[in-house]
């Protein structure tokens, strides 16, 4: 496996994470001497006691969100979203920010992007992008990708998606990421000329197939499902989730009916007028009042819908371990036999069905000379074939060693991360309930006047 | 223990004498003026029997003559001042008490129906015995509310429950109908029972207190259906006439009428659209909740939080359940009695219409004809009273509807505005508990920490 092109230069430190779901842009990717280096043994070991000198805070920002038209591929208009990205670094010292590098980049450069993060580093648990269509939608979203309010959470998202990014200890010193963030023309070809698109393994994309491994890693197939039961749940959750919020903008819009009739009603009435007025104006505060509190409830639930997407990273984790566990059972089969055919031909037993065999009981047998000479190919082909399997071994192990390594660190986030928003969710419900003690309260006390 | 006598008919009907039988209902009550307004007022007020001595109260010096001096509550004798006036503001002098349960199913070759189970106590002298048990079906509800129409066309006579609901129902006996029926019937006599006027008729008493085979007799007596058939149709053919010549203040009175008709009429609507949400949102939270707990089955780490956050949703949920059947307690049946009372009252008005129109064409058939004077000027003489008397009637019935109402409904919403406090204070509660014990664990995580790898 190649490893990842580091400028030494420039190197982003790794970062703490900063839960999603807070609503300013701008987040600091704050940067110090960081122990969580020493856990990283990917490239740049050595330079790890030089960034140390660094101290540098990035921040990263997408700050706006901008509809383009344009010509596509195929030289036909079309209109699409694009994102500025902002990079500021803060010098330790001040505090002052300023502002290095601001671009443009939209969504299918993102995914570009992630798709050549996804290649390069097969055993990180890679962040995943906000979704490319809305789903989980209740009725008053819209489903359309051009809407608004979908621009502006998409726009969280893909902030989101760069800072897990510079917060990650290995991915944040990638080279590719580094120009993503600073280099504006010319970036998709610097990407493909990395070749990474040779290299993903097409069987990859063959979501079908399966590879019968006969020795499966225990750890990877429980992860396997635990990946599948955390989709199979979110989705669940999304989805009821969606029902509930549908449900409630119902219960409180309909209130909002009473505010005009009564308001009607009053025009009638002489003691009881004023009351039912007032009345009225609360049950309008009320059946207003579920906007914004829909609209927090869907931050929450694009945080749910991030580790949605998080078990898809870890099942590709998993899957390319399966892969190189079947190349290593392949390589260790095909060069067991070519050991076998060797041994059989030295021998002169033939155990195993060779085509060479049977043509050679047809047309008669093989000289000892050509019999020679098949030896050596085979044990020229064992050689390297022992060679290539030690070396698939080692790898095999390095990216077991590498995966578990982050996904450990995935596992900690995400408990952190999970738990929070849990927080965050209860702490919107807590609102919610205050608001509502405080306009029946009012309108309590405006019934009881009339 | 029952009530035996069939008290004897003092019923007068408001509508054009012609239709009405032929008994004088001055035979019973105890007479004051000989003009037939006067004994018409009195039988309404006097529904009463014969034997009943300590009723001489009402007779005498009840100034029934004198309608101007009325004070808005209508029966002026002491007694059924009392009532009337210590009814609404203090229950504890309520002497009559009403309830309705039981519903049980009669299946006969010919039908099914329910009857309910009536149980009257009273202090009252005129009334046999001091507890009553009877069974009423529908059919002898809507009797009663006749036969009250009859008697005091002009009053507010307070509504019954529909004969149907026609949408949403499969069949017509489930449970939820009968039980909302049930309790609106319940309404619906106590309703008369706390009238000053309608609580002394005659066959009130008679629907509380008489035997299934004494009130079928009792019923037959009486103008016969056909003869009622008639009255309606020449009824509706006057009231038109009575329309235009309506007082100022009964224009008004109807104004109010079909606006607050219209106005109840959607909040009628609102508030079944509000509950029938409030159903659905909470169907969806008791599916939202246990799906956290399947969640912690596969999170070590979170497993507190996911069952706490699961457990508060499933309390929010029963607290709903409970906003909920408050609402279709306090509010929805207040509120759809008022619809029915809308109803109701644009039917008083038209009766009043109807009498006001017998005087007017009476009145032109005078000035145009000039033979029968004499009858005619006596006939007008009679309905003059007639008409005054439905319309003080009328007005006083008013005022008190009128405030009840609004006491009704101030209450009425109150309650509803006091359960969602009450909801929104329990949905606090749990959520505010809830987060106090993760921040304590967070607090204890934080602290146990080794220096994070960040």
């Amino acid at each position: 496996m190649e490893q990842a092109p580091r400028d030494p230069e420039r190197q982003l430190q790794p970062a703490p994470l900063e839960p999603l779901g807070h609503p300013d842009s701008g987040l600091q990717a704050a940067v110090g001497e960081e122990a969580e280096g020493a856990r990283d043994e990917g490239p740049g070991e050595g330079t790890m006691t030089e960034n140390n000198f660094w101290l540098k805070k990035i921040e990263i920002s997408v700050s706006e969100a901008e509809k383009r038209t344009g010509r596509n591929a195929m030289n036909m208009q079309e209109t699409y979203t694009a994102y500025l990205i902002e990079t500021r670094s803060v010098e330790h010292t001040d505090g002052q920010s300023v502002l290095t590098d601001s671009l443009w980049r939209r969504y299918s450069e993102f995914e570009l992007l992630r798709n050549y993060l996804l290649v390069y580093y097969p055993h990180i648990v890679v962040p995943p992008l906000p979704e490319k269509r809305a789903e989980f939608v209740w009725h008053k979203l819209s489903a359309d990708n051009m809407d608004p309010d979908f621009v502006e959470r998409r726009r969280i998202g893909l902030e989101n998606f760069l800072l897990r990014v510079a917060s990650h200890p290995i991915l944040c010193r990638d080279k590719i990421f580094y120009l993503f963030l600073t280099q504006e023309g010319n970036w998709k070809e610097t990407v493909n000329e990395t070749g990474f698109q040779l290299k993903a393994d097409s069987r990859l994309k063959a979501l079908n197939a399966t590879f019968r491994v006969k020795n499966p890693d225990k750890r990877f197939t429980e992860l396997k499902h635990y990946s599948d039961e955390l989709q199979s749940v979110i989705s669940h959750l999304l989805r009821v989730r969606a029902r509930v919020a549908d449900r409630l903008y119902g219960v409180y819009k309909v209130h909002g009916n009473y505010g005009r009739v009564f308001s009607e009603w009053s025009a009638i009435e002489k003691e009881m007028g004023d009351g039912l007025q007032s009345a009225g104006h609360h049950m309008d505060v009320y059946a207003s009042s579920i906007d914004d509190i829909l609209e927090d409830e869907e931050h929450y639930a694009d945080q749910l819908k991030e580790y949605l997407f998080y078990a898809e990273a870890l099942r590709a984790v998993c899957r390319k371990h399966e892969l190189m566990q079947y190349d290593l059972e392949m390589a260790a089969q095909d060069l067991a036999s070519k050991k076998q055919q060797c041994e059989e031909l030295a021998t002169g037993t033939v155990r195993t069905f060779s085509l060479k065999g049977m043509t050679t009981k047809l047309f008669g047998q093989e000289t000892p000379e050509q019999r020679e000479a098949r030896i050596k190919v085979l044990e020229e082909q064992i050689t390297e074939g022992e060679q290539q399997l030690k070396s698939k071994n080692l790898e095999g192990r390095e990216f077991v060693k590498n995966a578990w390594a982050d996904i450990e660190r995935f596992r900690e986030q995400k408990n952190h991360d999970l738990k929070e928003a849990l927080i965050s969710y209860a702490v919107m419900q807590i609102s919610m309930c205050k608001k509502g003690i405080q306009v029946w309260t009012n309108a309590k006390e405006c019934f009881s006047k009339m | 223990m029952e009530g035996e006598r069939l008290a004897s008919q003092g019923r007068s009907s408001g509508l054009p004498a012609g239709g009405a039988t032929g008994e004088s209902p001055g035979v019973d009550a105890p007479l004051l003026g000989s003009s037939g307004s006067s004994a018409l007022l009195q039988a309404e007020v006097l529904d009463l029997d014969e034997d009943e001595d300590d009723l001489e109260v009402f007779s005498k010096d009840a100034s029934l003559m004198d309608m101007n001096s009325f004070s808005p509550m209508m029966p002026t004798s002491p007694l059924s001042m009392i009532n009337q006036i210590k009814f609404e503001d203090e229950p504890d002098l309520k002497d009559l008490f009403i309830t309705v349960d039981e519903p049980e199913s009669h299946v006969t070759t010919i039908e099914t129906f329910i009857t309910y189970r009536i149980i009257t106590k009273t202090s009252r002298g005129e009334f046999d015995s001091s507890e009553f048990e009877v069974r009423r079906r529908y059919q002898d509800f809507l009797w009663l509310k006749g036969k009250l129409e009859e008697a005091h066309p002009t009053l507010i006579i307070p509504p019954l429950p529909e004969k149907f609901i026609v949408k949403g129902m499969v069949e017509r006996f489930n449970d939820d109908f009968i039980e909302t029926r049930r309790k609106a019937l319940q309404k619906f006599l106590n309703r008369i029972a706390d009238h000053p006027t309608l609580t002394f008729n005659e066959d009130f008493k008679v629907f509380l207190t008489a035997q299934a085979w004494e009130l079928s007799s009792h019923k037959k007596q009486g103008p016969g259906l056909l003869s009622r058939m008639g009255q309606t149709v020449r009824a509706v053919a006057l009231s038109m006439r009575g329309v235009k010549s309506r007082p100022e203040e009964f224009m008004e009175m109807n104004n109010f009428i079909e606006l607050f008709s219209q106005k109840i009429n959607l909040i009628d609507k609102i508030s079944q659209r509000i509950y029938k949400e409030q159903r659905e949102y909470s169907d969806e939270m008791r599916e939202y909740g246990p799906i956290h707990i399947l969640w912690s089955a596969s999170e070590e780490d979170l497993v507190d939080t996911l069952k706490g956050v699961a457990s508060c949703i499933d309390k929010c949920c029963k607290a709903t359940e409970k906003r909920m059947s408050g609402l279709s307690e306090a509010l929805l049946p207040v509120v759809h009695e008022y619809v029915l009372y809308s109803e109701m009252l644009m039917g008083v008005m038209k009766r009043r219409d109807q009498i006001q129109a017998e005087l007017d064409s009476k009145v032109e058939a005078l000035m145009y004809k000039k033979a029968d004077t004499d009858l005619l000027t006596e006939e007008i003489g009679k309905l003059e009273d007639k008409v005054e008397c439905a319309n003080n009637a009328l007005k006083a019935d008013w005022e008190r509807w009128k405030h009840n109402m609004q006491n009704d409904i101030k209450s009425a919403f109150t309650d509803m505005a006091e359960e969602n406090i009450h909801y929104y204070e329990q949905c606090l509660a749990t959520w505010e508990s809830f987060l106090a014990s993760q921040t304590d664990l967070h607090m204890e995580e934080t602290s146990e920490d080794k220096p994070e790898s960040h």
